[in-house]
């Protein structure tokens, strides 16, 4: 069963660039802002949506992702109001894969079942569960995949040929290489390596391979882009959210539109990442 | 939860997908789990490797002091029989404190330390990280480095390190970088965060020490494992004193390393009642305690399925204790499974009981036991005068509690 994520894929392939993948937090800092930078992700030229769930004790993220998830626990977004928030945006846009990232307990204390149910009826297309790896593919992954919806899975650095295998065996949608040893947010590792181990993983599957930790901006997308399937950009999304923030966490600009000015550049960089490549 | 069905025995786990029961299991970053795999291939070569064990058990000797005594803790037997007394009972059962109070750097947490600088020597790790609460583990783990010539950053919630100031100087001057950590409320749990974070970065040379019987697979099995020389001895021990096994055991579980390392060699005798203390802060009725097992419920945090502080979102709560060293949201995942088994009881006691205590037996013993020590102590002050004057109860006294008296002093309200 094609998922939106399985179409939208096919369709930039044919197109013969990258997919710009773009991470938020839902309810940073609040429900409607959030839900209004959602909204202004595909116009700007986002071609995948990963919506964060905010998780008190997320231990794969950097100081930025802390903060942001922080701020919408805040707000008072609960894993309930980040569903409506899916479904909110899928009243206008029907198109627009929709992949759930952060961490299993929200999902296991909501209860799993429940959980696919609902996510499905909210139009989530994808999951990306950090501390879900493929020991625990029962929780989660299994179910996940029986429902029709996408697990996708990271790969990383310590992801050796020997373990690959069993990381890609139950992922579908795309494969989510993370590009270095490290929390989000930090710089960027050598991009040759990152070329490399891309080739490495494509060796190993046909599904799409994504790359993300560390690109920040266009031009990075643009030579991430070269060779990957698709960019993840997320710690600069959420730093244009915290930077049009004050100290109280008023508003002191329209975050939608400070992301959209990122990801219209971020675009612009997935956009011309192959002519590059031809160069 | 559903009861599990009793099993022939107890000492069994975990399964070899690191499960006791429901609980436990490797919920990582994938970027960790080829580190814990590697990790669980060595912990499998060394456990009984007789090389190994020699070298601990050397160490263990001749550096950490061990064995540590079990004491006939004589005046707070005579204390809690007059008690009995008064109350017309007649009655208390004579209490011995298992004397890990003793061992070099002050507490059990050595035992652990000792082991696992063993198991990342042999690895051929270059680095050790470490997260600590009160700074007991931290001061353990910057031992253990400096013995063995490991550089060593210990990751400490910033609260924690205003409050247990003379713990830092210790880690400091054992040559170890104490690194605060500002996120959350600046405890155990969000030092934990930072040490995964530290481990996350630094895959290639680094090996992660950590301190209590929790985490991802294999941790929980290799911790109760070096920590259940207490156990192992206090059983010996108490066969050769007085013959016979005692009635009741008890230890205060934060994360729980003493208590499992006292009640594991123990599970399978079904005559001995065990019994865990959890720390019941100013109440069960508000969110100001650390009673996972009484008050929380199952969940998912610091690499295993444990139960857990959390609402209904399932967002963790920062719990409170007025032990820094049970002041942790979670539990070992092993006393989760011997909960829900029935086998092992978890009672909360509250801050006030737990200075009660600590007051007690300084004043009839002459030892000032580590809060969380004490509260362990202030539930056989409850207990035993109820108990006949034939029985027996083992507490484990984990901890000394110099360490404490800042804290003891301000809450008395006097200053020192």
């Amino acid at each position: 069963m094609a998922t939106r994520i399985d179409r939208r894929m096919a369709k930039l392939k044919t197109e013969g660039r990258p997919a710009l993948v773009t991470y938020f937090m839902g309810g940073d800092p609040d429900y409607d802002t959030s839900l209004s930078i959602m909204k202004a992700l595909p116009k700007a030229g986002a071609d995948i949506i990963e919506l964060g769930m905010p998780f008190s004790d997320p231990m794969a993220d950097g100081p930025a992702i802390q903060a942001a998830g922080l701020r919408a626990l805040k707000g008072g977004q609960t894993l309930v109001k980040t569903l409506k928030m899916a479904s909110d945006f899928r009243a206008g846009d029907n198109e627009t894969p929709i992949v759930l990232m952060g961490y299993y307990n929200p999902i296991y204390i909501y209860g799993v079942d429940r959980f696919l149910k609902d996510a499905i009826a909210s139009g989530i297309d994808g999951l990306i569960v950090v501390d879900l790896p493929p020991e625990m593919d029962e929780e989660l992954c299994i179910p996940a995949l029986k429902a029709g919806i996408n697990f996708i899975r990271l790969a990383t650095p310590t992801t050796d040929d020997k373990r690959l295998p069993k990381v890609l065996q139950n992922t579908s949608g795309f494969v989510y290489y993370v590009s270095m040893t490290g929390i989000t947010g930090s710089a960027l590792a050598d991009t040759g390596k990152v070329a490399a181990a891309v080739k490495r993983i494509k060796g190993h599957t046909d599904l799409p391979v994504c790359v993300g930790f560390g690109v920040k901006t266009a031009e990075q997308a643009r030579v991430i882009g070269a060779n990957a399937d698709g960019v993840v950009v997320g710690t600069a999304i959420v730093n244009a959210v915290a930077n049009v923030l004050g100290p109280k966490g008023e508003k002191t600009a329209d975050p939608a539109e400070a992301v959209a000015t990122l990801v219209g550049g971020l675009a612009q960089g997935v956009r011309s990442a192959r002519l590059a490549a031809a160069e | 939860m559903n009861k599990p069905a009793t099993p022939n025995s107890f000492r069994t786990g975990p399964d070899e997908q690191g499960m006791f029961g429901i609980f436990g299991g490797r919920f990582v970053a994938e970027t960790l789990m080829p580190l814990i795999l590697d990790l669980e291939r060595h912990w499998n070569e060394v456990k009984n490797d007789a090389d190994f064990r020699a070298e601990l058990t050397d160490l263990s000797t001749h550096y950490a002091g061990r064995p540590s005594k079990l004491y006939f803790a004589e005046g707070l037997t005579r204390h809690l029989r007059e008690v009995s007394s008064a109350k017309g009972l007649g009655g208390g059962a004579k209490v011995y404190f298992k004397r890990e109070d003793l061992n070099h750097t002050g507490s059990h947490k050595i035992n652990n330390c000792l082991g696992q600088i063993l198991l990342a020597k042999r690895m051929g790790k270059k680095r050790i990280i470490a997260e600590t609460g009160a700074g007991q583990h931290g001061v353990a783990a910057a031992t253990v480095a400096a013995r063995f010539g490991f550089p060593c950053v210990v990751y400490m919630g910033a609260t924690d390190v205003a409050r247990q100031s003379p713990n830092v100087f210790r880690m400091k001057l054992l040559g170890a970088e104490v690194r605060p950590v500002t996120a959350g409320h600046g405890t155990l749990k969000d030092a934990m965060n930072e040490a995964l974070r530290d481990w996350v970065t630094n895959v290639e040379d680094t090996y992660y020490l950590i301190g209590t019987a929790a985490g991802p697979h294999p941790y929980p099995e290799l911790v109760r494992d070096f920590q259940s020389v207490i156990g192992i001895e206090a059983r010996a021990q108490i066969l050769e004193q007085e013959g016979r096994l005692p009635d009741t055991i008890i230890a205060a579980v934060g994360g729980g390393s003493n208590a499992i390392g006292l009640f594991h060699p123990f599970l399978d005798d079904k005559e001995v009642r065990i019994i865990g203390i959890e720390a019941g802060g100013r109440g069960l009725d508000g969110i100001e305690h650390c009673a996972s097992m009484n008050a929380g419920a199952p969940g998912v945090l610091h690499g295993n399925r444990t139960y857990l502080l959390q609402n209904a979102d399932g967002q963790i709560m920062d719990g409170h204790s007025i032990s820094a060293g049970l002041d942790y949201p979670g539990v070992g995942p092993e006393h989760s499974w011997l909960r829900d088994s029935g086998r092992v009881d978890y009672v909360p006691i509250l801050d006030d009981e737990a200075l009660e205590a600590f007051k007690l037996t300084t004043r009839v013993e002459g030892i000032i036991p580590a809060l969380e020590s004490a509260h362990a102590i202030a539930h056989a002050v409850k207990i035993v005068p109820a108990m006949d004057k034939d029985q027996i109860v083992i507490v484990n006294l984990s901890g000394r509690g110099d360490k404490d008296v800042h804290t003891v002093a301000s809450m008395l309200g006097m200053e020192i």
